[in-house]
């Protein structure tokens, strides 16, 4: 269950957006994502896992969009795009050439955030700051 | 009257951590060492290869560990056996060490000694062939350890970590014989997910390959002093600025 910390670090990239918002709040009704099929993340998993991590927290109710994106590879022999599939093996169908160059399928990306900004009434349990730990 | 609104960031989901990860860098850069981030399936021999490459590089290079662990500190004692300093890093329940916690365990390793005399600092992370492909803590270098026992299948069934590793050692080499397993499968396998990584066979409990690895080792470190002298002398922020991702 690796989304379970890929769902924390999701959090944590929305409470650092967050804080760009001071002294205002954010009310979050949606996040959408792009989630590459080349990466670790299961979008079923990381749907879960969101309404788990969310819960009782500044982001409950929020939805998590998750728009899936197939994995694009280019054979740098003849320029076509093709979709490696493990079964079949990384190469091009058409040259047999390595997977060199990855044109879609990576992402791990926050696209939006759907919102509104509430004025501000501090909440009562204000989230810590995420704070940068120098090393 | 609330407005609906939308930001359009295009960011990294691992923003945060990609932010944490980039200041330790900074602090890497500063301390003028190259930082290699060492990951492998457990069991695959992370530890053992530290254990026989550890002794022989320090003739010529000062050198660190990091070392993950989720719950024990059994792979740190194996290590600090071999006479370089070590910081555990106990994950918890985490299957891999994130750019926060190698912050923490740099804090700790600042109390024995002085990372400006470092020229390599290990961070062996946690056996995991997933998570640790995605969550960078700030390293130059990622080298993925896959031992024969695993079979040639690993780097189509978990091809992120091979795709982002620089190089990839193929472990356990002295097993090959007892093993109906094809060494050239495996490095062909590597190579169509990762046509430009060093590819290296070794084995640590016979040395066989060990030179070859160190080599690279050498060039690394050389390539990275290269790089240093090309750029201004890097100033990390003592007070490092949270990320702010809003618009």
């Amino acid at each position: 269950m690796h989304e379970v910390d890929m769902t924390r670090a999701l959090v944590l990239s929305m409470q650092s957006w967050r804080e760009g918002h001071r002294p205002q709040q954010p009310k979050v009704s949606r996040v959408n994502l792009q989630v590459g099929a080349f990466t670790c993340v299961e979008p079923e998993q990381l749907l879960f896992t969101w309404k788990v991590a969310i819960a009782n927290s500044w982001l409950e109710g929020a939805q998590l969009a998750i728009e899936p994106v197939p994995l694009l590879g280019r054979c740098l022999a003849c320029a076509s795009t093709y979709t490696p599939a493990a079964e079949q093996g990384y190469r091009s169908p058409c040259c047999s050439h390595p997977m060199e160059e990855i044109v879609c399928g990576r992402e791990l990306r926050i696209r939006s955030v759907d919102y509104e900004l509430v004025e501000a009434n501090p909440p009562p349990n204000p989230q810590p700051l995420n704070p940068v730990f120098c090393p | 009257m609330h407005m609906p609104l939308e930001d359009n960031l295009g960011l990294n989901l691992l923003a945060a951590n990609q932010h944490q990860a980039a200041h330790n860098r900074e602090h890497f850069d500063a301390w003028q060492l190259l930082c290699i981030n060492v990951m492998s399936s457990p069991g695959a021999g992370k530890t053992s290869l530290l254990e026989r490459s550890l002794p022989l590089l320090a003739t010529d290079f000062a050198m660190a560990v990091l070392e993950g662990d989720m719950t024990t500190q059994l792979d740190a004692e194996r290590l600090e056996a071999v006479g370089v300093p070590v910081v555990p890093i106990t994950t918890g329940r985490s299957c891999h060490l994130d750019a926060a916690m190698v912050a923490g365990g740099l804090r700790l390793l600042r109390q024995r000694l002085d990372p400006a005399s470092l020229d390599l600092l290990w961070v062996e992370n946690v056996g995991n062939l997933v998570c640790p492909a995605e969550f960078e803590v700030g390293e130059h270098r990622k080298v993925a350890l896959l031992s024969v026992t695993e079979g040639d299948d690993k780097p189509l069934k978990y091809p992120v970590m091979f795709r982002e590793a620089d190089c990839v050692l193929i472990t356990k080499t002295d097993l090959l014989p007892y093993l109906p397993v094809q060494v050239e499968r495996i490095e062909d396998h590597i190579k169509q997910v990762n046509p430009h990584c060093a590819v290296l066979r070794v084995s640590a409990s016979s040395g066989a390959g060990i030179e070859a690895w160190h080599l690279w080792l050498h060039q690394q470190v050389a390539a990275q002093r290269s790089a240093l002298l090309a750029m201004p002398a890097p100033q990390p922020s003592s007070a490092a600025a949270p990320l702010s991702l809003a618009r």
